[in-house]
């Protein structure tokens, strides 16, 4: 038996429903025909009056989970595709994001975010919306990479007791697989060390993990060693987990599938150079989508996002220094 | 708090609404006087950031206010401190939170109008207009959710948050739901300096109210009489199961936007226009009409709340101020995960 990551966020949803009574889902479609993505399949048939449908209205979904959350619910939200949630930005970042801090009373709901690129999805189908949201103070941002993650960080999202955008790459939905469910998991908030390596270390998140890991495997064949981190969460960031790795590597290069102005990768170079600028053998390295919207055909949009390609190229550059 | 009357009444119908009446006009005089106090202090440089009055909508907002009860939900205007004070908010809260002393429900961390009891029912509004109808619709949700029945919730808006996406999704999602929800728009001209003609171009905004299903209702926001009949009788259609409930009422805000600014702007011939007197006055007049209160009594009211106001400052005069050395600078209850930078 297998399991897709897709499933495992079925799976982790069925679970804290059943294992909580405060928890319920509210999104576009998520009730009888099972989501968009079919990552609520047969879950309102399960949980009858616990997985209901929402109009198209995002500002509203988000804006009703904060008063659920309020009186005590554990709402998880689906946003059809992580685009749309621009339209509910205000009431996740000025109204849940703000609750804790203005008044003491906790805001728990989980927005969960289908995002990333897809060939065919288009400029409003595909963006990455991890950087704007992990700017704001009173998120908790996680980017599961694995299936086991999605699995187990879509639970403790849920346990939290503060908003989480909980970041699922479409991509991985129905290709990535493992065999069975984790019973154990890292704690949120710890970056995991997907790949040992002594050359170089390549910092990455969800579905770009996957691509610095087939980069990885191209240099190897090369004689190089590439150690990669997958930060799991980018807020909070596990900059000592990073801090260690470049310690021992000496070189870094970070990658996300974000635009190239600001966010997670600048932050990662950013701390890097601060704290641990005598680590470095090399200046430090990013590598970014292209700074234009997510194009249409799967030439331009492979040529946009950083691949294996692309990643091992900037590697190759970085180890010659 | 308020339970004076001047003499026993009829029995029925008549004594309890005189009863109301009297309530609410004691909220509207409280209010009045507050807000009056915190222009001063506005005024004397005692006020850090803006200063916004319900001058002239006390009528509206205590009607919301007496027409809650304690399980009930309000989301309060910027001009509402009238309904506040009838929903359970202490006086000190409000000044509290004008002044930013740490002992107040935003401990410094907001101000002004951005206060609330969550657990009394009473949410702290962001500045995004509309924003709030949701979040009260998520609370009915969750009442509801979680088995208890008769509860209402009120969210006060003015004209301006009507043109807000917020605002219409949040009114569609409550008839959607079948929630007891209560939305009263103070119509009361302009938006900041935005008049009517500029903010919408339908009759009347309560001929909204059938587009989204709920039952609309009109009001003259000056009289305390028809405001309390009128947001009395939505809010109990609502608690018993009713459509979800528009009230639109009509008024003329009698100050500012903030007290920053001159309102200049507003047309002479609305402010001479008997449709928009001072609603604290025509509900006095009434008083004194009915026989339900004389001079002496109204005195003895203002001066217990002028009384009630001055103690207020004066506590929250003597409290010291936030200290930035003992702030919590995490914007996380989940201390582990905050990133914990100085």
């Amino acid at each position: 038996m297998s399991i897709t990551y897709l499933e495992a966020i079925r799976e982790a949803q069925a679970r804290a429903l059943a294992d909580d009574p405060r928890v319920f889902i509210y999104g576009q479609d998520v009730g009888v025909f099972g989501g968009a993505f079919k990552a609520t399949k047969n879950l309102a048939n399960q949980f009858p009056g616990r997985v209901l449908d929402a109009p198209i209205s995002e500002d509203a979904i988000i804006g009703m989970s904060v008063g659920a959350a309020l009186e005590g619910l554990r709402p998880i939200i689906e946003m059809q595709f992580a685009d749309f949630s621009t339209v509910g930005f205000n009431q996740i970042v000025n109204q849940a994001a703000t609750m804790f801090w203005r008044t003491t009373r906790i805001c728990p709901i989980t927005v969960r975010l289908p995002f990333g690129g897809t060939s065919g999805s288009g400029p409003f189908h595909s963006q990455t919306m991890e950087t704007i949201y992990a700017h704001y103070p009173g998120l908790v941002v996680m980017t599961p990479a694995s299936v086991e993650d999605a699995y187990s960080m879509l639970l403790e999202a849920v346990a939290i007791d503060d908003p989480v955008i909980f970041c699922e790459h479409k991509l991985l939905y129905y290709h990535l697989k493992a065999e069975k469910l984790p019973t154990e998991a890292l704690p949120v908030g710890k970056a995991r060390i997907t790949r040992e390596g002594r050359d170089m270390t390549v910092v990455a998140y969800s579905a770009m993990v996957h691509e610095a890991i087939a980069a990885a495997d191209e240099l190897a064949l090369e004689g190089y060693q590439i150690e990669v981190v997958d930060l799991r969460s980018v807020k909070p960031l596990d900059t000592d987990t990073v801090m260690a790795s470049v310690a021992r590597t000496g070189r870094l290069l970070c990658v996300g599938e974000s635009w190239p102005w600001g966010g997670v990768t600048a932050e990662v170079v950013a701390r890097v150079t601060q704290e641990g600028f005598g680590l470095l053998d090399a200046p430090p390295q990013r590598l970014n989508a292209k700074d234009t919207p997510v194009p249409y055909h799967p030439n331009l949009w492979a040529a946009h996002r950083p691949t294996a390609r692309r990643i091992a190229a900037a590697a190759r550059n970085l180890l010659r220094q | 708090m308020f339970e004076t009357v001047l003499k026993p009444g009829a029995v029925g119908e008549d004594s309890r609404f005189r009863e109301t009446y009297l309530k609410a006009f004691r909220w509207m005089v409280l209010a009045r006087i507050l807000d009056d106090k915190l222009a001063s202090l506005y005024r004397a440089g005692k006020i850090h950031g803006g200063v916004f009055l319900g001058r002239g909508q006390e009528a509206l907002s205590a009607a919301a206010g007496v027409s809650l009860q304690p399980g009930d939900v309000f989301a309060p205007l910027i001009r509402d401190a009238a309904g506040r004070l009838a929903f359970g908010e202490p006086v000190i809260d409000a000044v509290r939170t004008f002044m930013g002393s740490p002992l107040g429900p935003m401990r410094g961390r907001d101000g002004n109008v951005h206060r609330g009891r969550i657990d009394q029912g009473i949410l702290p509004m962001i500045s995004h207009l509309g924003a709030m109808i949701s979040v009260v619709n998520g609370m009915l949700w969750a009442k509801r959710f979680n088995g208890k029945k008769g509860m209402v919730g009120i969210a006060s808006i003015g004209e301006g948050a009507t043109s807000t996406g917020a605002c219409h999704e949040a009114m569609n999602q409550a008839a959607i739901e079948k929630l007891p929800l209560v939305v009263v728009i103070a119509n009361n001209q302009y938006a900041y300096s935005t008049p009517n003609s500029r903010q919408f171009a339908c009759e009347s905004l309560a001929e909204r109210a059938v587009g989204y299903g709920f039952e609309g209702h009109s009001v003259d926001g000056t009289d305390l009489s028809a405001c309390l009949n009128c947001v009395g009788d939505a809010v109990e259609k609502a608690r018993s199961g009713g459509r979800p409930q528009l009230i639109v009422a009509q008024l003329l805000r009698l100050c500012g936007h903030g007290e920053h600014d001159d309102a200049s702007y507003v047309d002479s011939r609305l402010k001479s226009n008997p449709d928009f007197r001072d609603c604290l006055k025509v509900a006095e007049d009434e008083l004194l009409e009915r026989g339900w209160a004389n001079d002496e009594l109204i005195s003895g009211w203002r001066a217990e709340a002028a009384k009630t106001v001055e103690e207020a400052v004066a506590t929250t005069q003597r409290e010291a101020a936030p200290d930035p050395f003992k702030e919590d600078w995490s914007a996380l209850s989940t201390r582990h995960l905050c990133e914990g930078h100085d």
